[in-house]
């Protein structure tokens, strides 16, 4: 097997993926946005609970490939507990690494595992879909859907 | 028989490495290659023929215009059509489908009225029809589909009734590879008096088609899945109806004369021509149909089928793998999910192998809901395949079984 391809499908992804975590319908959740990627039929739902400033809670359904569940799973672990201003600098981050970019090693921790996913342009997006969903439901306070594609 | 290797020289892409494996092209449905016959065709148009068509007396505009009318009567036999007058150039199907339902249907359709299609169809035999009723009021009607990939035809006598005005249904599948029963579909509609389109653009790269024999009113199809350039296609018309039809799009080149205050449109078929056409497109795709006769169309079929057969066998073989589309008749398409593995996953693994195919949901989203599924990792062969890669297609599905095992 390629190095690529051990790159992109590293344990930590391939575990996220068949056991997501955070994976579940939220009911008291204040803010949710939904997300397509209609060329690959991906399409999930982040669903946040907002204390102030605080993501007091965050979490994810639908389906999609390895790469865009294991990045959502990541995601909820990363962003969970932190404050609106350091989830936007992760965002930040993330979106950096993902397209190549110089961005912050240790902002990121876990999520350096997604890092293998830029030898792949075609699947970028898998990875920055449930991102992309997280932002705009911050930025909203109803439901709001995202495409990318 | 055919030597495929020998085919194979004639396709130059096909003759290279892809992340560090000889490229196996298995995305045929999508795109086509093309073999340096049709590449030398356009290039040498370019070289040494170049100019507009129908309007210079001068050399080179003869020899464009010979050239350009040339094809027309090449893909006129390719079809078994009547007359050059019958065959359209346009960019491809989907701009043939919207050509008729702008042109031939819109102008006699109203509120109430009904469109039937297939549940089978791809974007491009929906979307048009939906604008059309958007517009008209019309009604879209579905032709089921059975779980095995056929159509469902024991409603067909309700749906096909005196509000019909159109059928147009896909000779071949995209996403799942069925043949559809055209025939009868055709006769069934003949005798209620309502037109039929087909959409061949899965067809004719892969079986004989003749549209006297299947007395259909329209066929249209893509260069660029039948071994010919991107950005050229044929409608076929019945004569008459293509002469009752309003133009479809206004310019040059499809009048006989303009003043501010009348304007003469031209004969068939340019009256539905309008503005310089893609000549070199043209020319490529007449040299395509070349190809494919010369090596006998029915000798390119039974290869294929002897491929998909072979991969649908090695395929069921295997723990784990489902097959989307199992209808008794089918040709070029294996549309698969491996369990547990999203097809993105899938086509990703495979291209690091040097695979090429197609995942996703094929511009054909209501297939992939029938099924329950958001979309496929599909293969599709053409006569340029061969059994070392159905092999490689095989290993590819084990490579992906181990890594998500």
């Amino acid at each position: 097997m390629s190095a690529n391809l051990r790159d992109l499908y590293q344990q930590v992804i391939m575990d996220h993926n068949k056991k997501p975590r955070n994976f579940r319908e939220m009911d008291n959740a204040n803010h949710l946005a939904h997300g397509n990627n209609p060329l690959c039929g991906d399409a999930l739902v982040v669903f946040v609970k907002l204390d102030d400033d605080v993501i007091e809670d965050l979490s994810f359904q639908g389906s999609g490939c390895a790469i865009s569940v294991a990045s959502a799973s990541l995601m909820t672990e990363a962003l969970k507990g932190k404050t609106l201003e350091q989830a936007e600098h992760i965002y930040q981050q993330m979106h950096k690494q993902l397209t190549g970019e110089e961005f912050e090693q240790t902002a990121l921790g876990k999520l350096a595992v997604l890092g293998g996913v830029k030898e792949f342009p075609a699947r970028v997006k898998c990875a920055t879909l449930s991102w992309h969903t997280m932002h705009a439901a911050m930025d909203s306070d109803h439901d709001i859907s995202v495409t990318t594609e | 028989m055919l030597d495929i290797q020998t085919i194979r020289k004639d396709f130059p892409i096909l003759d290279q490495q892809v992340n560090g494996y000889p490229l196996v092209y298995l995305d045929n449905a999508a795109t086509s290659q093309k073999p340096v016959q049709v590449i030398d065709a356009v290039a040498n148009y370019y070289r040494q023929d170049n100019a507009n068509v129908h309007r210079g007396v001068h050399l080179l505009s003869q020899r464009a215009t010979d050239a350009y009318e040339g094809a027309r009567s090449k893909v006129r036999g390719f079809l078994n059509a009547n007359s050059d007058k019958e065959i359209v150039f346009v960019r491809g199907a989907t701009e043939a489908i919207n050509l008729i339902a702008q042109s031939f249907v819109r102008p006699n359709i109203k509120a109430g009225d009904e469109i039937v299609i297939s549940h089978m169809e791809h974007h491009a035999n929906i979307v048009p029809w939906q604008m059309l009723c958007e517009q008209t009021g019309a009604i879209l009607k579905i032709i089921p589909m059975t779980t095995v990939g056929e159509l469902d035809l024991s409603t067909i006598d309700e749906l096909l009734n005196e509000r019909t005005k159109i059928l147009a249904v896909g000779h071949v599948s995209n996403a799942l590879g069925t043949i559809n029963p055209i025939k009868e579909l055709i006769r069934k509609a003949h005798a209620k008096g309502i037109p039929v389109l087909i959409d061949g653009a899965q067809a004719v790269p892969h079986m004989v088609v003749d549209v006297q024999q299947l007395d259909c009113d329209f066929y249209v199809l893509s260069g660029h899945k039948m071994f010919a350039p991107t950005g050229i296609g044929a409608l076929y018309g019945k004569q008459e109806l293509l002469a009752a039809m309003p133009p479809w799009q206004g310019g040059g080149d499809m009048i006989l004369s303009v003043s501010f205050e009348h304007t003469q449109y031209n004969e068939l078929p340019y009256k539905f021509e309008a503005g310089t056409p893609n000549i070199a497109g043209a020319i490529g795709m007449g040299v395509a149909i070349d190809y494919m006769q010369n090596l006998g169309i029915a000798n390119l079929a039974q290869h294929e089928h002897d491929l998909l057969v072979a991969a649908t066998e090695k395929v069921t073989a295997l723990e784990g793998v489902r097959i989307i589309g199992t209808a008794k008749q089918k040709a070029s398409v294996l549309s698969f999910m491996i369990e547990g593995v999203h097809p993105h996953d899938v086509g990703t693994i495979f291209d690091q192998q040097g695979v090429a195919i197609r995942t996703g949901h094929h511009c054909a989203q209501p297939v992939m809901q029938f099924f329950g599924i958001a979309a496929t990792a599909r293969a599709s062969f053409a006569f340029y395949n061969t059994m070392e890669e159905v092999d490689a297609l095989i290993d590819s599905i084990k490579k992906v079984q181990e890594l998500f095992a």
